[in-house]
């Protein structure tokens, strides 16, 4: 589903990214952990196209597109769905309305036709109880005044709608106290799917727990350094990652 | 912003721009004594009302242009405008059925369709077509609940009781540069009498258009609601594209008695020139009520996206105790436009009350100022006012101002004043693409979430028009 090729990239004029590789095929969850200033959160927004971050050398190949020549909103449309660390806030616009037009959008570049507002209503409130969330979050606007945990359950709630192919969470984990953490892992794990893969970007093992990965990488210096099953992450909460990092130095 | 997103400003359309090939009945170019007497004698008007102009034309020739505003525009030369230009009737029109068939054509391409068996929503329409009302619909289903609802000619020789006792009331033919002007030359617009006690079963409201070539339109809106009496108003504007510029000086006054209520509501989209700042109106209009009454309420919302320059303050004298004021304004401004508006809220009586929510978006190189004054009078014991003022930029070539003017003279008095200025959020407009919004949609729904408090202030046909009206001016804000 997703082959990463040697991708460099740069963050204003400072490198990050520096030869990373990885492949992702459906049905897979994907734990990408590493030490702060790693470029965790680089390879998510390059994944999704944040402007600011250019690639500078390597490819990125999503179902056998090049990922990297779509705009935003066409790599949203074809699948490709970002949890955000920080999600942003809309205000004025209320959050029922927004996953409407995202919902549409999405549908419509399937050439599917749009859902009317009444359908759009019954089906939102079902994914709102899914992810255990109050229907009047739906009629407020779009995460203002949101908790850091309503906020994150809010991305769940889209993911849950949009229904993307390639989940990337960005350190999901993040401010959630351990309640809102099992909540949003539950969310996460209900979408599991053999058609669709997640890459879960964590600075800790917790959510690891909750998310259980087929596959652990060590993301360090911007390359991935190693990579191995879920008993790495429990051996890099024991160990930290200076060992690692020692041991491909020498 | 970062400006990949947010690009030079492009093709904005303006899908009102068409012209209608109509013949006019104009007086010449230029404005002289006897241009006024032509004007007046043209519209067969009583002797206080020529009285009245010629006052006025005799201030004005004594004023000045204001110049404190922060709009730039090349000196307007008053000479080479035509003060008056009707389409020609070719007799009295009985019904709105003997409208001439091409302004009718006109009107329903704006979508304001004069036949009353065709209009689905309870909206009475007076259609002002360069300097004449054309037609007044729903006259006689208001007469019956009271309503005086006509042209302002009309009104002048229906009702000149009325007339004589309101007009310059609010706004005396003194008062600004302007103002003086419109009280010279006016020409026609929208005369408003609710009776006491009176809700008015349906919206009013008054459609503006402006046809002919180089002509100015001058109109003057009077609303009276007498005591207890209720009121929701509408306007909407619009023009043909022309490369010269056309000068709109209008008059709005507002009289609201004891307990009464009106509701004054504006969308206006006058040709704004075109993406280079070529062309557009000026927009230079006065605009004020009187709560004249006890706990009597006026409430103002405009949303301005039209006009080369708009220099515009719909203000509020409360002078009634317990009196309500109030201001809800969205202002846009695109390519080369100037907004220069905002409000006055003049606290007299005791226990007075004001809101002022203002929000300002500029785009392109617009210049977008919000100037606004609240005056807290001696004799305002316990006056409250609250006002927000928020600007939004997208891109980096356009400017928002603030001036808020502040003076009280009540110790008793509170006031609260909150403002803001914000870029559109490059993490907004991402985090709405990476859900599937292309980047004009995101920043459309970015904008209109920035102006929610206005518009729902808006009667909801109207709100959904200024939904759309916003997505349509913000075209091409983006790259």
């Amino acid at each position: 589903m997703l082959k990463i090729t040697n991708l460099h990239a740069k963050v204003g004029e400072k490198a990050i990214l520096k030869g990373l590789s990885l492949t992702v095929k459906a049905g897979e969850v994907h734990a990408i952990m590493g030490p702060n200033g790693s470029g965790k959160s680089t390879l998510s927004y390059i994944l999704a196209g944040r402007p600011g971050y250019t690639v500078t050398d390597g490819t990125a190949e999503y179902e056998g597109k090049d990922l990297l020549a779509m705009e935003p909103e066409i790599r949203a449309r074809e699948g490709v769905f970002l949890a955000f660390q920080y999600p942003v806030e809309i205000p004025g616009v209320s959050n029922k309305y927004f996953l409407k037009a995202a919902y549409n959008s999405v549908r419509k570049h399937r050439g599917e036709p749009e859902m009317d507002a009444g359908a759009f209503l019954k089906f939102i409130k079902e994914k709102a109880k899914s992810v255990e969330m109050d229907p009047a979050f739906l009629n407020r606007s779009v995460n203002e005044g949101f908790s850091g945990g309503e906020k994150k359950r809010n991305e769940v709630l889209q993911l849950a709608v949009l229904e993307p192919k390639l989940a990337l969470l960005d350190e999901t984990d993040s401010g959630l106290d351990i309640d809102a953490l099992k909540v949003v892992a539950e969310g996460v794990n209900r979408m599991r799917d053999p058609k669709r893969a997640f890459v879960v970007v964590t600075h800790y093992q917790r959510l690891l727990d909750y998310i259980v990965p087929d596959h652990v990488h060590v993301l360090s210096g911007g390359r991935i350094i190693k990579s191995g099953g879920k008993e790495l992450a429990l051996e890099l909460e024991k160990r930290g990652y200076g060992w690692i990092e020692d041991k491909v130095a020498a | 912003m970062a400006n990949q997103d947010l690009k030079e400003l492009a093709g904005r359309e303006y899908k009102y721009g068409f012209k209608s090939d109509i013949e006019a009945d104009q007086v010449p170019r230029g404005l002289s004594e006897d241009t006024v007497r032509l004007i007046s004698a043209k519209k067969n008007e009583p002797a206080f009302m020529l009285d009245w102009r010629l006052k006025a034309y005799k201030h004005w020739l004594g004023r000045t242009e204001p110049t404190w505003a922060a709009v730039h525009y090349p000196k307007i030369d008053y000479q080479n405008v035509i003060y008056y230009s009707a389409p020609k009737a070719k007799k009295k029109l009985n019904s709105l059925d003997e409208v001439d068939p091409e302004i009718r054509a006109t009107f329903d391409k704006l979508g304001i369709p004069l036949e009353e068996q065709k209009m689905l929503s309870n909206v009475a329409v007076d259609a002002v077509f360069d300097s004449v009302s054309v037609a007044t619909t729903f006259r006689k289903t208001l007469a019956e609940a009271g309503v005086i609802f006509c042209s302002f000619s009309d009104a002048v020789k229906e009702h000149p009781e009325l007339i004589e006792k309101y007009l310059g009331s609010v706004v005396p033919y003194t008062d600004n540069f302007f103002a003086t002007l419109n009280s010279a030359v006016f020409s026609d617009g929208s005369f408003c009498y609710i009776p006491k006690g009176v809700k008015c079963p349906m919206e009013l409201s008054t459609y503006f258009r402006i046809n002919a070539k180089d002509t100015g339109q001058f109109e003057r809106t009077l609303i009276v609601a007498d005591e207890g009496a209720q009121v929701s108003y509408l306007e909407g504007c619009t023009a043909p594209m022309r490369d010269e510029n056309q000068l709109h000086a209008a008059v709005v006054e507002l009289v609201a008695h004891d307990d009464a209520s009106i509701k004054y509501s504006t969308i206006q989209n006058w040709y704004p020139g075109d993406k280079n700042g070529k062309g557009g109106i000026y927009n230079f209009v006065t605009k004020r009520g009187k709560c004249a009454g006890k706990r009597s309420k006026i409430s103002w919302t405009q949303v301005e996206t039209g006009s080369a320059i708009t220099w515009k303050y719909p203000s509020c004298i409360l002078l009634g105790d317990e009196s309500v004021g109030e201001f809800y304004s969205v202002a846009l401004a695109n390519h080369y436009q100037q907004a220069d508006t905002g409000t006055k809220m003049i606290h007299i009586g005791k226990n007075t009350k004001s809101t002022i929510i203002s929000k300002g978006i500029s785009a392109g190189h617009g210049q977008n100022t919000y100037r606004g004054q609240v005056k807290i009078a001696k004799s305002a014991q316990g006056a409250r006012n609250y006002s927000q003022c928020d600007s939004l930029l997208l891109g980096d070539k356009c400017g928002a101002h603030t001036f808020p003017y502040i003076e009280v003279g009540n110790t008793s008095a509170t006031l609260e004043h909150e403002a803001s200025t914000s870029k559109i959020g490059e993490d907004q407009l991402f985090y709405l693409r990476q859900r599937g919004l292309s980047a004009e949609d995101a920043v459309g729904m970015i904008v209109n979430g920035f102006c929610k408090q206005v518009f729902n202030e808006l009667p909801l046909e109207f709100a959904v028009e200024a939904h759309k009206l916003m997505n349509i001016s913000l075209e091409g804000s983006v790259g």
